[in-house]
């Protein structure tokens, strides 16, 4: 669509502005006003980069980071590729689309503390179901001891929890595709997977992007439901990064450091983020590039 | 498969050519048959997966809990409602309820009252620093609420808003107002600019047009994104209790009371888990028809 040039669209977005810049500008002051400072008492010292080496130093927190980037890596090669098979299985009319269409939605409107407290009871091994029934296959599962099964669970828990926005996305997606490519397809009796790989891969590439981009930012923040779940342990097998930095800002005062951490952990996520942002951004680009080509 | 049917009928018939296509049409059709009783049941296979843990959820709460840890059953043995009357008689605990879903309506007013001016601006109109503005925008939908911890409890404690509902409706236009800017932004840019430009000439001016005509057209975005900013700010839970104490708890932070140096109430956790479901279900009912488009942010 072209544009009109119009400083007066200012007017328009201030209110929004004032509102955003109000939970998100002065609390990020304040973080960066942390950072560079020690505080004691009432007593101030500037002291540049000394939290900022100092995090980035730190173990712990190294380790967080690296169990973060496996788990939101791990979670992505497994709900992407689910997520994109359960909206090419999700019937496509009918009370049977909006029934199965509800039921998959309903993970995501959970609030994400009750969604730890839910697998807490369905994995624990005296009264939960899952857990229970593998422990009467003969495998002595359990969470609060045995790191892997921990991990694992967790997996499984955020599969559950997030792959329905993947398919959701997908599916709307697929239903953008008019019936005339499928009938294309089925005269030059192309395979399954030929319709797949060319006709609805390719309509997918920008849901996809908002899906991963949207997943990828929201595993980096996960915090309730292993809170919840295995409280970060065993040990400190499953603390990502927000309870790591969540421990250090709320239980030990810590402003500092964590203010320094909370930096590099934003610093982190908008590297990442303003990539998607560009391949979006070209995407729509191209698209339009290709209609105005085609007029 | 679709070959071997083909000759065969090829052979038998008279009229060869007829009869193929016939066939094709029949072997096409049972192929698909098949698929589809193949996907029915790959599909009902994720949906228990997706449902077990919230039956599991809905069998405890309505269990007691000397039945939960004295025996293993897959269903309740003594159906008993007590752990759901409990939470609807106890104020302190259906205040909760009441906090969580004053501060989620408030959010969503908000939110959509201050967006669908911004969204149509990114829409319409090309302005110094849109480009700019709106990656900003995004990385505040980025930012982790663990990052704001800290500093918002200080500033809504300073500007005297602690413990309010208010103050978590303010703190969840951080990613909620993003959002909803976003997902509108490609709802109005579906509809044609034509649309703004017949309307001006009719002699409507930017206020009427707005609320007169474009913002029924784009209702069912409106829709939508109203169910985003439910949803997000429902089931957020690290600010909602960080920025309150005791007047505007939401009710995920009332849960944790079940678990106490006695052990764990089972049966009220899990009744007040599946109270929390509810309103999600209900919102959703009424966006259905509209959701796989609003997951796509309206961009499809």
């Amino acid at each position: 669509m072209n544009k009109v040039e119009n400083n007066k669209a200012w007017f328009l977005v201030l209110p929004m502005l004032l509102l955003v810049a109000f939970s998100a500008i002065i609390p990020l002051m304040t973080v960066v006003n942390y950072s560079v400072q020690d505080i004691l008492g009432r007593s101030a010292f500037f002291v540049g980069s000394e939290w900022f080496v100092q995090t980035l130093n730190d173990s712990r927190l190294q380790s967080a980071l690296m169990r973060q980037f496996a788990f939101s890596f791990t979670i992505l090669a497994i709900q992407v590729p689910l997520g994109i098979a359960i909206a090419l299985l999700m019937p496509k009319k009918g009370w049977q689309a909006s029934a199965v269409l509800i039921l998959i939605t309903l993970p995501l409107l959970v609030p994400w503390n009750v969604v730890g407290s839910m697998w807490q009871i369905f994995t624990r091994g005296d009264i939960g179901l899952m857990g229970y029934g593998i422990r009467q296959l003969g495998y002595p599962y359990n969470i609060t001891r045995n790191a892997s099964d921990a991990w694992i669970t967790i997996i499984i828990m955020d599969v559950w929890h997030w792959t329905p926005l993947i398919a959701l996305l997908c599916y709307s997606g697929l239903r953008a595709i008019p019936e005339a490519y499928y009938q294309a397809a089925q005269i030059d009796r192309a395979s399954k997977w030929a319709v797949f790989r060319y006709i609805q891969l390719p309509k997918l590439t920008n849901v996809l992007v908002i899906g991963v981009l949207l997943r990828f930012m929201h595993s980096f923040m996960i915090y309730a439901e292993p809170f919840v779940l295995t409280g970060g342990g065993p040990g400190s097998s499953t603390t990502f990064l927000s309870q790591t930095l969540a421990t250090m800002a709320i239980g030990q005062q810590d402003l500092g450091p964590s203010a320094a951490f909370s930096i590099i952990y934003f610093l982190i996520i908008l590297a990442v983020s303003y990539v998607f942002y560009v391949t979006i951004m070209n995407m729509q680009k191209d698209k339009a590039d290709n209609i105005s080509g085609g007029a | 498969m679709s070959q071997s049917t083909m000759t065969n009928t090829q052979a038998q018939s008279a009229s060869p050519e007829k009869t193929a296509e016939e066939g094709l049409t029949r072997a096409v059709s049972r192929q698909k048959g098949e698929s589809v009783g193949r996907n029915r049941f790959l599909l009902s296979i994720y949906l228990v997966f997706t449902l077990l843990p919230i039956y599991w959820l809905i069998n405890m709460s309505l269990k007691s809990n000397r039945e939960i840890l004295s025996v293993f059953s897959l269903w309740p043995q003594a159906l008993t409602f007590d752990s759901y009357i409990k939470i609807l008689t106890d104020p302190s605990w259906y205040m909760g309820y009441v906090n969580s879903l004053t501060y989620v309506a408030m959010n969503m007013t908000i939110s959509i009252l201050v967006a669908l001016p911004a969204a149509y601006a990114f829409s319409r109109f090309k302005f110094i620093g849109d480009k700019h503005l709106f990656f900003w925008l995004l990385t505040n939908l980025m930012a982790p609420p663990a990052v704001f911890l800290l500093p918002y409890f200080q500033l809504y404690y300073t500007v005297g808003l602690f413990d309010t509902h208010i103050a978590v409706a303010l703190a969840h236009c951080l990613f909620n107002i993003p959002l909803a800017v976003w997902i509108l932004e490609g709802f109005m840019s579906s509809v044609p600019k034509e649309v703004d430009e017949t309307a001006y000439i009719d002699g409507y001016s930017f206020p009427a047009f707005f609320i007169k005509i474009f913002i029924p057209m784009i209702r069912s975005g409106i829709g939508v994104t109203l169910f985003f900013l439910f949803m997000f700010s429902w089931v957020e839970l690290l600010l909602a209790r960080t920025l309150t104490a005791t007047n505007a708890q939401p009710i995920g932070a009332i849960m944790t009371r079940t678990s106490t140096a006695s052990g764990v109430d089972w049966s009220t956790l899990a009744a007040a888990g599946v109270l929390t479901i509810v309103p999600g279900i209900l919102v959703v009912y009424f966006v259905r028809n509209h959701i796989a488009k609003g997951f796509a942010l309206g961009r499809t």
